[in-house]
């Protein structure tokens, strides 16, 4: 790629250190006609980058099925939204936080939930839930007992503060995830259909307000550093981690859930990856018109900070609004009341260009379709891999000398042993709407003031992708389905996290490809669609990707609460049934990865009809 | 019968105390914002839990000095019932209002889960009916510390609401979530019209919680 003919005048060390490809490069001066500064780069690098384009997998991801009948709104906005009956509906997400929580497991955690909590009061709905999906190295490996516990912290640190339960979520443990740990947040929140709150700016001359903490030089290039792998160094890019404030977020919250009890919000964006470059470009993108924003205008909790770093900064708990402009003075003074920024920072124009002026200068002047509908798509090459056989076992196979000590060893197993050390970390009960408990197959959640209740899971088995990862598309979304109606629920649909390796190595693709095909079946076959999600590539470590792991959270409704079902055992002499066939799948179960320590056997097979 | 929550920024059970009154009492408690520097004629004031102020600096701390606070001590020292749970407990020691400290848990982490608790004195509006009660925990810091010399006043003046115990009442160290001194969850002033506890009451006061437990101090103040 270096060898390439160079003609332009912006340094090509300073594009590849943005992330950029040199092809793409080029595109952007197509796209400007002419070579961007270096602030216009910081914005292209900070929207191209894979997190925030989907660049490697919008192709795919459009294969899924994202309507039904109870969908409000799918895929593309800042949260899903499914009705529950009664001019109420549930609003949720899944969102990775894996790169940061590697470097920096507390905060790198915190402000995961941090983030996928404010997806979700975006909308409009107040987050009843949360819950999470952890996959860690070995237990042997000297890094995995800070990184567990440094996001066990970190998760609880924010939620407990924040006042949102932890009701659920899984923890896993697999030497692939050794050098990249995995840290999914999910959160599930009730609004009321006709109160919904999107991105779409609109209202030429409308104020575009900024509120929330002031901005800092915190995690400046985040979202490109987590489009990365790693290797010895990623230590150096420990500042590009952000530092969660929950208190602040929890101001936030109440702040934006009173202002939109209002008629005062035309659109509402928060700031995640790529802070104010993302939300200002998405809110326009949306409304099919532009932005001007004074740089100047900003808070900012540094000083001289310069129009690139505004732009790139990752400070959390910040949200944009474009506002009803009569309602302005009154919004002013909720957010006064709450102790917390409100700025005008600019106005809605019908320019459909991003222009930013600072301190009377014109620091960025970019027409939002290149950034936004000119961004790059791949369709990256693939290869398919021969799932591993299924093999059948007879059971001469196995020493079955000691089956009780066996079953003691798999209990005691990290990947079976009791979670309710990490659950006890995190309040699951504050809300007092929390019906069923962490540690059950689903957990149960009211509906606040109401005899209604929902009910969710997180599932996958990475293990089972791995050796094939069609099959194990189809198991990760079934499992949240059972675990729905084993507590009673009707199941709704599905967020999905989709964390995998470099997509550029066509193995890793074809795993993607595959992974997303199983998901599709089993989601079309259950009528169970997929309405938000979150895609995280370049899940490796020198060279050496994760297993591929479709995370999915599943939401499903009870509509009468007093037909929850626990798995508690309730009395003496009652019976124990086993339902559906039980066939000798033996293949990469527990039993063989624990006892007889190895992956063998293939992935069971999933009969979607039966 | 007149009620009132305060809210300070931070505060995340402000709403289940009010639900809990509601339900118990028929009457929708009126929340007070910390801003506020006056509290109206008020049969029962709480100070929920929550992390006011983030628990940045030193839990209760900050709020201790919230405009509506020097009310709050004002009307606990005119003789009516303040109660506060958890953050509450917290925020009350800070005022000056309760003895003690609270120290972070002795495992140093959160702990929520459901513990036992059984009252020492009854002779409080708070106490009068209790029992052994089961009811969550869910804090940081609810190590109770009292010196020598507060021991003592707490001791002769049998000023020790509820201890941690275990199913038969036994008030033993299994029992001990946090490392508290004496199993000590609640304590109350010497007038007996002040209360801070540790556990959550009002998360164990409605059947689908599991467990209903903590209506009984509740219904004792309001009924």
């Amino acid at each position: 790629m270096s060898e390439i003919n160079w003609q332009f005048q912006t340094e090509q060390s300073l594009v590849e250190n943005h992330g950029l490809k040199l092809d793409e490069f080029a595109k952007i001066v197509e796209g400007l006609g002419r070579e961007p500064n270096l602030t216009e780069l910081g914005i292209f690098s900070a929207m191209w980058n894979e997190h925030c384009s989907y660049k490697s997998s919008k192709f795919w991801l459009k294969k899924l099925p994202t309507t039904g009948e109870r969908v409000v709104q799918g895929p593309g906005e800042n949260a899903g939204v499914i009705d529950i009956d009664d001019g109420d509906v549930a609003v949720f997400k899944m969102e990775s936080h894996n790169h940061p929580s590697f470097l920096e497991p507390y905060q790198g955690a915190a402000t995961g939930v941090g983030g996928i909590l404010r997806d979700v009061f975006t909308m409009g709905a107040r987050p009843v839930a949360n819950l999470n999906a952890l996959r860690f190295g070995e237990p042997e490996h000297p890094k995995t007992k800070h990184l567990l516990s440094g996001v066990v912290s970190g998760i609880g640190g924010y939620g407990n503060c924040i006042g949102v339960p932890t009701v659920g979520g899984e923890v896993n443990f697999h030497p692939s995830y050794n050098g990249n740990i995995l840290v999914n947040a999910m959160t599930v929140g009730i609004a009321k259909k006709d109160k919904i709150f999107y991105s779409a700016a609109a209202g030429v001359g409308n104020p575009v307000v900024y509120v929330g903490s002031k901005t800092g030089r915190d995690g400046i290039h985040g979202a490109t550093m987590a489009s990365a792998e790693f290797d010895e160094d990623s230590e150096d890019k420990k500042p590009t981690v952000q530092v969660g404030d929950p208190f602040t977020e929890k101001l936030l919250l109440e702040a934006c859930l009173e202002l939109m009890k209002e008629e005062a919000i035309i659109a509402i964006q928060d700031m995640g990856a790529a802070g104010l470059t993302s939300s200002s470009i998405e809110m326009a993108s949306k409304g099919d018109v532009g932005l001007e924003i004074n740089l100047s205008k900003v808070p900012m909790r540094a000083q001289n900070m310069s129009a690139y770093e505004l732009m790139l900064s990752e400070s959390q708990e910040r949200m944009l609004m474009v506002l009803d402009p009569s309602k302005e003075d009154m919004a002013r003074n909720i957010f006064k009341k709450w102790d917390l920024e409100f700025e005008v920072i600019g106005k809605v124009t019908d320019t459909k260009k991003l222009i930013l002026m600072m301190n009377g200068k014109e620091e960025a002047s970019i027409p939002i379709n290149i950034l936004v509908e000119d961004a790059p798509e791949y369709q990256r090459d693939y290869v398919i891999e021969k799932p591993s056989l299924i093999k059948n076992y007879n059971p001469e196979d196995f020493d079955q000398d000691d089956l009780m000590s066996d079953l003691s060893t798999m209990l005691k197993h990290p990947d079976l042993s009791s979670r309710k050390w990490i659950w006890e970390q995190y309040d699951h009960m504050v809300m007092a709407d929390t019906v069923v408990r962490p540690g059950s197959d689903a957990a149960v959640v009211r509906v606040h003031g109401t005899n209604k209740g929902l009910a969710m899971s997180t599932d996958c088995s990475p293990v089972y992708c791995k050796h094939n990862p069609y099959e194990g598309g189809k198991h990760a979304v079934v499992e949240t389905w059972r675990n729905l109606i084993a507590s009673g629920a009707l199941p709704i649909a599905i967020t999905d996290c989709m964390n995998f390796g470099n997509p550029e190595k066509p193995e890793i693709m074809g795993q993607f490809v595959e992974c997303i095909r199983g998901m599709g079946d089993a989601c079309s076959k259950l009528n169970y669609p997929v309405v938000s999600g979150n895609v995280s590539l370049y899940n490796e470590t020198n060279g050496i990707g994760i297993y591929p792991t479709p995370a999915i959270g599943g939401v499903g409704l009870i509509k009468d609460l007093s037909n929850v079902k626990t798995l508690s055992l309730k009395n003496e002499g009652n019976f124990l049934c086993v339902v559906g066939k039980s066939k000798n799948h033996l293949g990469n179960s527990k039993y063989m990865t624990i006892i007889q320590k190895k992956e063998d056997g293939g992935t069971p097979e999933i009969n979607l009809d039966e | 019968m007149k009620t009132h929550v305060i809210v300070f920024p931070g505060s995340n059970c402000d709403r289940d105390v009010a639900v809990a009154i509601k339900n118990i009492s028929g009457h929708q408690p009126q929340m007070v914002w910390h801003k506020e520097t006056s509290i109206e004629k008020s049969d029962l004031i709480v100070v929920p839990g929550g992390f006011s102020y983030g628990d940045y600096l030193r839990c209760g701390a900050m709020a201790s000095t919230s405009p509506i606070m020097q009310n709050v001590v004002k009307k606990a020292n005119d003789g009516v019932p303040v109660m506060g749970i958890c953050n509450g407990f917290q925020i009350l020691i800070e005022s000056g209002l309760l003895d003690g400290a609270l120290m972070r848990n002795k495992n140093l982490s959160f702990i929520c889960r459901d513990i036992l608790i059984k009252p020492k004195n009854t002779n409080s509006i708070f106490t009068k009916n209790a029992e052994v009660a089961k009811m969550p925990i869910a804090h940081n810091e609810g190590n109770y510390f009292a010196n020598s010399e507060q021991l003592k006043k707490i001791q002769d003046n049998d000023l020790i609401a509820f201890q941690y115990c275990d199913q038969d009442g036994n008030v033993d160290i299994q029992s001990n979530p946090n490392g508290s001194l004496q199993n000590i969850a609640g304590i109350l002033n010497e007038n007996k019209n002040v209360l801070g506890m540790m556990p959550h009451p009002e998360r164990a006061a409605e059947l689908v919680h599991g467990c209903e437990d903590g209506k009984n101090i509740f219904e004792s103040i309001l009924n």
